[in-house]
Formats: C-alpha cells, sequence, structure tokens
C-alpha cells in the first residue's frame, strides 16, 4: 500500500516546528529541533529497522534562520514520502538538500526577518510604549506573529508541493530581490531612527549676545549642530559602534561604554537632558 | 514592596516562557516589549511596564542570533529590570542601567545551557539507535526546560528578596550623578543596536538608503509608518529598475524583439 502524509502530519510538523531552537547546542546547534519538528512524518512512514535510519538521518547538523526552515521540512517531507514508498534515494542526498539550503536561506532570512521585519514592527511597537500604550507590545506581537506563523504554515506547504524543484527558486532571482528589497527598507528604517529616535544635547554656551530687539540670545554647541544637521552625534556615534563591531568587541561592553561617557559627559555638564 | 504568593508564583511563569522564548525566538515572548508588559502586569502597574518595555526594546532591537553568535540576553534583563523598577520603587532610567549587566549575565548563563544541552543530543542518538520516536520529544523539551529555568529561578529569586531593606538599600545608594548621567545616556545607547542591524544586512552598496531615511527624518516630522511607506516605495522603485534584474527576464522576450521594434517604429512614425 502506498504510504501518505496526511494533513493532520503536517499540521503537527508546524506546531512542532514552532519550536525549533528548544534544545539549540553547541555541537549540532537546531539538529535535535528539527528531528523534533520531523516526528509525525517519520512516525507515518517508517518502521523498525527504516525509522532508525531515518531518525539517525536528521539527528545530523543543521541550523538556519529558523523560520526558513519551513520550505526545508516541506521538502525533506516530499523526499521522505517518495523513499518510504520504495524509490532510492540514498541518505546522503536528503542531508545534502539540507545541508545546501540552509545556508543560502538564513543568507535570506537573516535580513528580512531579524534585519527587517522585527526591527521595524519592534521599533513601531515601542514607540507607542513608550508613552505607556498597550498598543506598542500590541502591535508589535500580533504583526510579527501572523507574519512568522503564515512563513511558517506555507513555507511548509510549498516546500512538499515544489520537493527539490525549490532549489531553482532559492539560486534564482525571487529572493534575491526579497532580500535587497527588505534590506533597503531596513536601512531606510535604521536611518530614520538614527536620526528620531535618539536624543543627545550639548548645553555648552559659545556665545550670549543680546540682539537688536533687546532679546538674549543664547547660541549653545546643540544650536549650531542643530543648524548644520540635526541628529549629527548620533550619527557619528552610530559610524563608531559599526566600526567596534566588525573588529568583533562585544555589544554589551560598547554599551557600558557609552554609559561610563553619558557619566563622564553629565558630570562635567557637557550633556544633559533636553 | 513584598510580594504575594501568588504574585511570585506568577513571576516564575512568566520568567519561565520568556526563558523558553529567549532559545525559541519564534513569539518574542523574551523581548522586552512583551515580557516587562507582562511582569508589569502582575506587579499591578502595567504602564510602568509597556515603558520599561518600550525604552528596552530600543535598546535591544539589533539583538539577534545569527548562526552560532549569541545576543545578550534580553529575557532576563526584562523580567528582573521591571521587577526592580516597580517593586523597588527605582525609576525607569536606573532600571534600564541594571538591565544591562543582567543581559550581560544572561548571554553567558545561555551559552552555559546550550553547551549542557549538548548532553540531550547525545541521549537523543541513543534512542534513534532503538528507533524510539518519545526519546526525540522527551530530549528536546528536556532541554528546553533548561532554558525556561535559567530565567526563571534568578527572577523569582529576585522577585522573593526584593522585599527586604538590603535590596532597596543597595538601589538607594546610587547617586545622583549616575543616574543623571544614565539617564544621558539612554538617549544615545541604542545607536548601539541600530549599529548591529546595520551590520548584519552587510550591504555596504545600499547605505545610500539609510543616509536619505536620516535626511528625511531630520527635516520632517513624519512618523514611522510614513517612513516605512517611504522606504517600501524606495525599494520597490529600485528593484523595478535594477537592470540586474531586468536582464533575465528581456533573454526570453528577445525572441519576438522584432515585433516589438517594429510597433515602436510605427509609434515614432
Amino acid at each position: 500500500m502506498e504510504k501518505k502524509l496526511t494533513k493532520s502530519d503536517f499540521f503537527w510538523a508546524f506546531i512542532r516546528s514552532n519550536f525549533l531552537q528548544g534544545s539549540w547546542n553547541m555541537e549540532r546547534m537546531q539538529a535535535l529541533g528539527y528531528a523534533f519538528g520531523m516526528v509525525p512524518i517519520l512516525k507515518r512512514l517508517y518502521t523498525g529497522e527504516e525509522l532508525k535510519q531515518a531518525m539517525k538521518r536528521h539527528l545530523e547538523f543543521y541550523n538556519t534562520q529558523p523560520f526558513v526552515t519551513a520550505p526545508i521540512i516541506g521538502i525533506t517531507a516530499a523526499l521522505e514520502e517518495k523513499k518510504a514508498n520504495g524509490a532510492d534515494i540514498p541518505d546522503g542526498v536528503i542531508n545534502g538538500i539540507k545541508v545546501g539550503m540552509m545556508g543560502p536561506l538564513a543568507g535570506v532570512g537573516d535580513p528580512i526577518f531579524w534585519g527587517t521585519l522585527r526591527p521595524i514592527t519592534a521599533a513601531l511597537g515601542a514607540s507607542f510604549a513608550i508613552s505607556g500604550s498597550i498598543l506598542g507590545p500590541l502591535v508589535f506581537f500580533v504583526l510579527f506573529n501572523a507574519i512568522r506563523l503564515w512563513v511558517r504554515w506555507y513555507g511548509i506547504k510549498y516546500g512538499y508541493a515544489k520537493g527539490t524543484d525549490i532549489v531553482q527558486d532559492v539560486a534564482g532571482n525571487k529572493l534575491q530581490k526579497l532580500t535587497e528589497g527588505a534590506s533597503i527598507l531596513g536601512l531606510f528604517v535604521m536611518g530614520a531612527l538614527v536620526n528620531k529616535w535618539t536624543s543627545v544635547n550639548i548645553p555648552v554656551v559659545v556665545s550670549t549676545i543680546t540682539n537688536a530687539k533687546g532679546e538674549v540670545v543664547v547660541t549653545t554647541v546643540q544650536s549650531i549642530l542643530d543648524q548644520l544637521m540635526p541628529g549629527l552625534v548620533p550619527l557619528l556615534m552610530t559610524f563608531a559602534c559599526m566600526a567596534l563591531l566588525k573588529r568583533k568587541v562585544n555589544a554589551i561592553w560598547i554599551i557600558f561604554g557609552l554609559f561610563a561617557v553619558g557619566i563622564i559627559c553629565f558630570a562635567l555638564g557637557i550633556m544633559n537632558v533636553k | 514592596m513584598e510580594l504575594s504568593g501568588i504574585q511570585i508564583i506568577l513571576i516564575f511563569i512568566v520568567s519561565a516562557i520568556a526563558g523558553m522564548g529567549s532559545v525559541l525566538d519564534e513569539l518574542q515572548t523574551h523581548r522586552p516589549l512583551i515580557a516587562c508588559t507582562v511582569t508589569g502586569l502582575i506587579l499591578g502597574d502595567m504602564t510602568t511596564g509597556i515603558i520599561i518595555g518600550g525604552t528596552l526594546e530600543m535598546i535591544a532591537l539589533g539583538w539577534m542570533n545569527i548562526g552560532a553568535a549569541m545576543a545578550p540576553d534580553a529575557a532576563l534583563a526584562s523580567v528582573i529590570s521591571t521587577i526592580l523598577v516597580i517593586a523597588g520603587h527605582q525609576d525607569v532610567a536606573a532600571g534600564i542601567a541594571i538591565a544591562m549587566p543582567l543581559a550581560a549575565a544572561g548571554q553567558v548563563l545561555t551559552i552555559l545551557c546550550r553547551t549542557l544541552t549538548v548532553v540531550f543530543q547525545h541521549w537523543a542518538d541513543g534512542y534513534a539507535e532503538k528507533g524510539e520516536l518519545r526519546g526525540i520529544d522527551i530530549c528536546h523539551l528536556g532541554a528546553l526546560l533548561i532554558q525556561a529555568l535559567r530565567v526563571a529561578v534568578p527572577s523569582t529569586l529576585v522577585a522573593m528578596y526584593i522585599g527586604t531593606g538590603a535590596v532597596q538599600a543597595m538601589l538607594d545608594a546610587i547617586p545622583p550623578v549616575i543616574t543623571g548621567g544614565l539617564q544621558v545616556a539612554g538617549g544615545f545607547i541604542v545607536v548601539v543596536g541600530y549599529a548591529m542591524v546595520i551590520n548584519m544586512m552587510g550591504a555596504k552598496y545600499l547605505m545610500p538608503f539609510f543616509f536619505l531615511g536620516f535626511v528625511v527624518a531630520a527635516f520632517t516630522t513624519f512618523n514611522l509608518v510614513a517612513l516605512g511607506v517611504i522606504g517600501l516605495v524606495c525599494a520597490i522603485v529600485y528593484i523595478q529598475l535594477n537592470p540586474k534584474y531586468a536582464q533575465v527576464a528581456a533573454a526570453p522576450a528577445a525572441a519576438s524583439s522584432s515585433d516589438a521594434d517594429d510597433d515602436l517604429d510605427d509609434e515614432l512614425d
């Protein structure tokens, strides 16, 4: 009798795939999590010696951006189904496809989800939350998870339907366009955030003049900088951070460093809160 | 403020969920926006929780796990700093400052846990040898439980001892020059997160869009939604006009190009 994966197998693989990184470890990273996601599929297809082989196959090293695992689960499900029905697919091929896809897909998933979607939805949420509005956390939670779950569910279906053809999609234009577009959006919003969601005030007085109308005009370092380009100091700080991060300095140390800068400048009266 | 037994139990549960979220990175329960809000709700002051969450979220914007690199831990930082601010009667700036060493400690702890869970990976190999699928579930969820406890245990300890005078006295001993300086630093500490996101994109040739966003934000009063729409339009137009993508479409169209040329000639005539 031909073995066929059912709708409920895919549903449970989808639910379980939400726990992909639960056992992330320094040796094989997401390997056990991937096997955890494949359990409903392997259970349907194999018994005995074949099951043992299949379990071992999916406990091999694996690591990618978690959400883009969905199409890989879809493809391996399709391949396992063929294999269980007698197709001659060596173990190495299934693993080769997993390993071959995880790199390129992480290259797409990281900038789209961690570089664009999360920072933008989180910044949007934070902009409401700063004033204490419950809308902030809600907007972030709902927007991010709606898109994430959609990718996870349709990713599995898409991967299963397309099978190994998807390898061409990964190499092709479509994903490159999406990645590049997301990077543009992400960088644009980062630029806006550097300007808008930072505040630096340097109240050092440069000159105090009484003008023709008899008003006292105080010129501070900050007012000169603001005439030149608002947000110039945070921009320079961003570049400094980028350079330090490129030299593999831990982000937490940079944060402590900036705290020290804040405390010293405040103590000397070079900076204050506007 | 002394916490009730029920509050301590709820803190344990919520910090366990935040700890799981920190390794899973799916529902985002470890992000300050979520973890601080829920912790605030338990402590009876959700509004303050939301404000801490929003402030911390901007700092943590670029904290992400890429490949095998671990981010500073937002879960531990969010839960404990919210407890210290609300139950320890501190202001938000002080809470944010305390959150940073906590994030560093959480990062060390998660690396430790992720090394420890290698053992579970090997147990799973044993179950595969026997063909027991249930074993995969036990090992995987067992490792997840360790990550939950990693955040839940320290958070619950803080919740239990926050009512005692010692913690209060320690927090109150922070001199005003430090709190003032931390508030000043709070204005620009967020650039670290932005820098992390920009570096991760690794697309130097797209940096003009970063400067465009910077200048548009500098000279307009547009909110984040409007800026997002402008960014999206830039992205779409760039993709549409980029010859790199046009060439591939042009190749199959070449066969029928003679027709197109004729049409064009007609038009010109």
